[in-house]
């Protein structure tokens, strides 16, 4: 206990009680943690989601579903899983929770407009799922919605759409939100160049999400607009043009990765140093790759169509940029294992995280290349290869990211430790199902097999069989890490305020923070991963 | 047996393959060799191993040198992937036209005589110019052996060349997802002899149905049910699919739906007339409406009375 009689921001008291407490609160901590809980939500729906699609796909032909329903879950799956946990997930979770903390501020800069934001998700999400429970059933369109289909389905993709549109406002007040709190908000002392790099990743994502989304938000409106009213912006069969339908589609999605993408890589610079006990190599130069990454990513989009008919001045145009944007990402991943050189480094299981994220980003990273040539790309371009390499990125590069920040942000949010043993086993079952899952879709997407198949003909059959016992071992891993975190958040040890020797500031303050963080805002006068002890410095 | 990889199954084979080998290599190189630095360094600095950190903030040398490298590198996966891939864009002018159209689940191929088929024949050693029409929604035409895929927009033509240099017969896909038996939408390209193809193209298609001597009614309507792909999406054996059996239909009663009215109508040959060139004005309940779109123009008075013979066949049985 320090000398004053604090309180940790759950104990805190407000003129809400209960839960009320909660679902009304401004505080950053608790609206991170709101995020949480609803995103875990989402997220093992869409894990089901998956599960089931694997099991369907175990054998040729009818499995356990019909073709209607296989195509409603993988769009559903794909909904859910961008549009409600990926693109929310780091910012609104961590960024929330570690933003204010890691600059030195007791909030963010809008603290209402923060909870107004995690208000509009919950609606956003409601309405996106509530055709679920509507006669004609959920949407059969993928998650691209994809005109002229889209427009000429039975099923019911407006709500899902609407949905859409209510979550990017969520998105732009975030992005909005961390940019003015990153402006004004840092601890005297705290340069640019001082701050951490998450901060620094949430900053770049802040400005896509507020230079891209309305984009997407335009074109969900036409879409409703040619639903509703036959007004023909996408469907040629009332004057519009559908690949019209697909560049302002992806001049948001593409973006879209890297406002998941982004924040993930932070969260391996700040793992990294902590864990190896070392200042983390060429901080500026990642830096700039993230700026440059962020900037660059808004050109690439017409990479997503490459067969759809574009011209050949496009088509190479496109490629181009592809391959420079692939350039800063290659440098981060230079300069996290430089970093390990002449480390001292702790075998913790966030380190573990992070290490095996950077194999699975490599391997989604690499397979963007065969991706981004053109001569390769119209032989893959629509097959299981695309799945493959997406879910390396998002759901190995993103997921193993966010799996490795809640490992180790933990003891900071909870105030108290994990089972470290079955954190790690956790762990490396679910890479080995990973890799058992996505790694066969490479081979199945080489040897020509479409995406978003419900059938497939027999020479398919062997990979797919591996591809979904992997599912299974992967469900495994995901069950054993949930378990120890939910029964360590209420049985863990209790946690010291720096149980990892961190250098940022999350790490000076009690686990968990107090209500308003700092009791003094601190000031900044060394780098944020300065390892060598107080008097070399 | 379908045939897999050749090389020279289509002159875009060797040229995509290569491509691939070379940005396979150097990404298997960088994988490899970036994971066992990562490996090497966690073992051999370990904190048991390695107590204290050597403080090191970066290295502007090491930065230039692995921002070059890789740019060096994409740079030249770039060219190797446009160079490979400009080929596909210079169709010959000597390309033998086919003129594909699909539509909600099936392919059908028509050649320069008129002849329709839902196989797709082309001529070995021969280029091929397919005209690409979609009907209703995208779709993609995706020859894996062929290294070919082409998306198929409604409302604008888009093309795809080849030229096959072994005989045999190949998968075709439809790449973009488009409802409910997407993955279903499938069919085969025939590489046949050149003197073949052009007797085949060659010869009078108006004289086409007199000439193949089918005589039995039940092969000559499945067969214009199948050249329209119309078997997409119903049956001969009673059993629903996307849209009623052709099986019992005759002279039955039905219940359909018009303008949301449900009325009683005997399935006359009015009323198998009306079912294809109006397909969405009456429709049987329990189905939906708007999947199948017209074949006015297409299937031809004569090829309709076929059709009606071999339904009356169906449901007399």
């Amino acid at each position: 206990m320090t000398k004053h009689e604090t309180v940790s921001f759950r104990e805190a008291q407000s003129r809400y009680k209960g839960i009320f407490a909660w679902i009304f609160s401004t505080d950053h901590k608790r609206i991170g943690l709101l995020y949480l809980y609803s995103i875990i939500i989402f997220f093992f729906t869409g894990v089901i989601l998956g599960a089931a699609m694997k099991l369907e796909l175990l054998a040729p032909g009818k499995t356990v579903m019909d073709a209607a329903t296989y195509n409603a879950i993988f769009t559903l799956h794909g909904v859910i899983m961008i549009f409600l946990v990926v693109i929310p997930g780091l910012p609104a979770i961590f960024g929330n929770f570690m933003l204010p903390i890691m600059i030195g501020a007791k909030d963010v800069a809008f603290p209402r407009l923060n909870l107004l934001s995690w208000w509009i998700y919950v609606i956003g999400a409601i309405i996106a799922l509530s055709s679920l429970f509507m006669s004609g059933g959920p949407p059969d369109t993928g998650w691209t919605f994809y005109a002229p289909y889209a427009f000429k389905t039975n099923t019911n993709m407006l709500p899902a759409v609407i949905g859409a549109f209510i979550l990017g406002f969520s998105s732009i007040l975030t992005g909005i939100n961390f940019i003015v709190t990153i402006h004004r908000m840092r601890a005297p002392g705290m340069t640019w160049f001082k701050m951490p790099l998450f901060p620094w990743t949430l900053y770049g994502t802040g400005w896509i999400q507020i230079l891209a989304t309305p984009i997407v938000g335009i074109t969900l409106l036409m879409i409703v607009g040619e639903r509703i009213f036959s007004i023909g912006f996408f469907d040629p069969a009332l004057g519009g043009d559908p690949i019209l339908y697909q560049h302002l589609f992806w001049i948001y999605s593409h973006p879209a990765v890297y406002i998941m993408i982004l924040p993930a890589m932070g969260a391996i610079s700040e793992i990294i140093p902590t864990f190896a006990n070392k200042s983390i190599f060429g901080y500026k130069v990642i830096v700039i790759s993230t700026l440059a990454i962020a900037f660059v990513g808004y050109f690439v989009w017409g990479h997503h169509m490459f067969t759809s008919g574009m011209s050949g001045t496009a088509l190479y145009t496109f490629s181009l940029l592809t391959f420079i944007v692939a350039i800063p990402s290659a440098i981060k991943v230079f300069n996290w294992v430089g970093t390990l050189h002449k480390a001292s480094i702790q075998l913790e299981t966030p380190f573990f995280w992070a290490a095996s994220f950077l194999f699975v980003f490599m391997i989604g990273g690499l397979s963007g290349l065969a991706l981004g040539a053109l001569a390769t790309n119209v032989h893959l371009h629509d097959t299981a290869f695309v799945v493959a390499h997406f879910h390396f990125i998002v759901f190995g590069g993103v997921g193993f990211a966010f799996m490795g920040a809640i490992h180790y942000w933990f003891p900071k949010i909870w105030g108290r430790m994990y089972n470290s043993k079955l954190a790690t086993s956790g762990w490396i079952i679910f890479f080995i199902g990973f890799c058992t899952l996505y790694l066969p879709m490479f081979f199945l997407g080489v040897s020509g097999m479409p995406r978003r198949y419900y059938d497939y003909v027999e020479r398919f059959h062997g990979p797919n069989i591996v591809s979904t016992i992997g599912s299974w071992v992967l469900i495994l891993g995901l069950v054993i890490i949930v378990y120890n975190l939910i029964r360590s958040a209420y049985k863990g040890e209790k946690a010291s305020k720096n149980p990892w020797g961190g250098r940022t500031l999350e790490w000076s303050v009690d686990s968990p923070p107090t209500l308003e963080n700092f009791e003094e805002i601190p000031v900044v006068t060394r780098g944020p991963y300065d390892y060598r002890k107080k008097t070399e410095a | 047996m379908y045939e897999q990889s050749t090389n020279n199954a289509s002159s875009f084979v060797s040229q995509v393959d290569s491509a691939f080998v070379f940005i396979f290599g150097i990404s298997l190189l960088f994988l490899v060799g970036i994971t066992a630095f990562m490996v090497y360094y966690i073992i051999r600095y370990r904190k048991s191993k390695n107590t204290e950190a050597t403080h090191i903030e970066g290295n502007n040398k090491l930065e230039i040198i692995w921002t070059i490298i890789p740019t060096i590198l994409v740079l030249s996966m770039f060219y190797y992937g446009w160079s490979g891939w400009k080929f596909q864009r210079e169709i010959p002018e000597d390309a033998i036209p086919i003129k594909t159209i699909a539509r909600m689940w099936s392919f059908t191929f028509q050649y320069e005589n008129g002849l329709i088929t839902d196989t797709l024949y082309v001529p070995r050693d021969k280029a091929v110019n397919l005209d690409l029409v979609a009907l209703d929604v995208l779709h993609s035409l995706y020859i894996p052996a062929f290294r070919v895929k082409q998306d198929m927009v409604p409302g604008k033509q888009t093309n795809i060349w080849f030229e096959s240099g072994m005989e045999g017969e190949y998968e075709i896909f439809c790449a973009e997802y488009c409802g409910l038996r997407h993955s279903y939408m499938q069919s085969v390209v025939k590489v046949i002899p050149p003197e073949e193809f052009e007797a085949m193209t060659r010869i009078d298609s108006s004289k086409l149905t007199s000439n193949n001597m089918i005589v039995d009614t039940r092969q000559a309507g499945n067969s214009i049910a199948r050249k329209y792909g119309c078997n997409a999406c119903h049956t001969a054996d009673g059993s629903k699919l996307i849209g009623p059996s052709y099986k019992n239909i005759m002279g039955r009663t039905r219940t359909v739906l018009i303008d949301g009215e449900e009325r009683e109508v005997v399935a006359d040959e009015d009323y198998i007339r009306r079912s294809i060139y109006e397909p969405n004005a009456e429709i049987v309940k329990g189905y939906e409406k708007g999947l199948m779109l017209s074949y006015k123009d297409q299937v031809s008075e004569e090829e309709f009375q076929k059709l009606l013979e071999y339904f009356k066949y169906l449901s007399d049985q």
